[in-house]
């Protein structure tokens, strides 16, 4: 175990020698394979509810709200559960955010490999996409998985618009709508009656779907927050906005008769 | 010597004022139902401006805090100047969740450096970290989360936000029975830390 570390590390020996910006690479934690025999995985403890994507005509959209929740304590309720890897892709995120902060950290780092190697190839969704479910699978497979499912969006190289989950198994697909978490049986009713079978929605028509979406779900899931994110992505675009707030329409609480 | 159950026994809180941080804690350390210590000191130092607040183990906190404490001296000597705030809850961080499955520590880690003055960063149990500007922590903080929520105003002055903390402490002292003894505080501002202890009438006692 390594406990102490010093940036003695990083200096050369001999002032000739030259830089090396490989021993600046940030390698995250060492999180070490779980010793067998061992049959727990472990638990989640600061968690993310629902993430909401889809794809409209030209890009995708995907929106998360800003909880940490600690059990049914709504502890952290100013994260973004939302991330920007590089201009083409964003990804969302359910489930434990330590684990989803340990991979952000790992994926930030991935990109700025990639800039540094500057070799024109650039990490897509689809890539993105493949190389966490290889992830996640193999922690799946060490029974250690990291407790999340991720929405990853972007364009494909083809220019067409790529949504992808991966959960904690390593379960991963491809949709033109996707949702994890408990928003998976709210929102994804609302999203297929709305896409299925429909040409492409323009992207304010799919901004007023996602934010339908959000107010079921705040709704109806009692882990869920009133102030959620919204990421944005065509080609050659990414916007996040931050502060979009669930006001809900609750004028039915006044047709109820005395009790239930 | 903490023996815990699922609760963590403690009541830990910070918050932000322009200037710098307050952090406060209780005194009561329990072993199952006894006190085991009904005076000590949550409130360790990291680095001269950068403190932390321990629940939890506190065999676990204690290890962790000397750990932090090492590095973070040696970082400051290769830097020649003192250590992030940030620095300091991230290396809490990478090892909280290192050892996310052996370790039961929950600590918020709050301090003043020039450059982002006071921060607060939570770092809950499983390897999380967090800035936020009022943070609480332990088995009290439960019951105070109303008070926090509803008293806070981003531009106390330093004594208004000892006041705050002096309250939340006592209020959750008055409900949490594993929470107990003084309120200990430390202001943190680019001066330096000021440590203060509210013992039995200074506590804020609801009628």
């Amino acid at each position: 175990m390594r406990f102490t570390t010093s940036t003695m590390d990083l200096m050369p020996l001999q002032a000739s020698q030259p830089f090396d910006p490989s021993k600046y690479r940030y390698t995250g934690p060492n999180v070490q394979p779980r010793q067998l025999p061992n049959t727990r995985s472990q638990a989640p403890i600061t968690t993310g509810t629902s993430v909401i994507g889809l794809q409209f005509d030209g890009g995708v959209m995907i929106a998360a709200d800003k909880l940490g929740s600690y059990g049914s304590l709504a502890r952290y309720q100013n994260i973004g559960r939302l991330m920007r890897v590089n201009d083409h892709v964003i990804l969302g995120c359910t489930g434990d955010y330590a684990d989803f902060q340990f991979l952000r950290d790992i994926i930030d780092q991935k990109m700025i490999d990639e800039e540094c190697l500057d070799d024109g190839i650039v990490t897509r969704a689809p890539a993105l996409h493949c190389w966490l479910t290889r992830v996640l699978y193999n922690r799946r497979s060490r029974f250690d998985p990291l407790w999340t499912t991720f929405v990853v969006g972007g364009l494909d190289d083809d220019g067409k618009p790529f949504l992808g989950f991966v959960d904690k198994l390593g379960t991963a697909y491809t949709a033109p709508q996707i949702v994890s978490g408990m928003g998976g049986h709210l929102a994804t009713p609302l999203l297929r009656e709305k896409m299925d079978g429909q040409p492409p929605l323009s992207e304010a028509a799919a901004r007023e779907l996602l934010i339908r979406c959000m107010t079921v779900c705040y709704y109806r899931d009692c882990r869920a927050f009133s102030k959620f994110q919204i990421a944005t992505l065509k080609a050659g675009s990414i916007k996040i906005e931050d502060d979009l707030e669930v006001k809900g329409d609750w004028e039915v609480a006044h047709f109820s008769k005395e009790h239930a | 010597m903490e023996f815990f159950f699922h609760c963590l026994q403690t009541t830990l809180v910070a918050a932000e004022f322009p200037g710098g941080v307050v952090i406060g804690a209780d005194s009561r350390t329990s072993t199952g139902t006894y006190v085991a210590n009904r005076v000590s000191n949550k409130i360790t130092r990291i680095t001269d401006s950068v403190y932390c607040c321990r629940s939890g183990s506190a065999a676990d906190t204690q290890a962790l805090a000397d750990i932090v404490s090492y590095r973070m001296a040696m970082h400051e000597i290769e830097m020649g100047r003192p250590a992030a705030v940030r620095t300091v809850a991230n290396t809490f961080r990478e090892m909280c969740y290192q050892y996310r499955d052996d370790l039961m520590a929950g600590i918020l880690c709050a301090g003043y450096d020039r450059t982002h003055g006071g921060q607060i960063y939570s770092l809950p149990i499983g390897g999380m970290m967090v800035r936020q500007k009022v943070a609480s922590g332990g088995s009290g903080s439960t019951y105070i989360y109303g008070y926090l929520d509803s008293n806070y105003k981003p531009d106390f002055t330093a004594e208004q936000c000892v006041d705050f903390i002096r309250k939340g402490v006592s209020l959750a002292i008055h409900r949490d029975g594993s929470s107990g003894g003084v309120c200990r505080v430390a202001i943190i501002t680019a001066n330096g830390v000021e440590r203060r202890t509210f013992t039995g009438d200074q506590l804020f006692v609801p009628q």
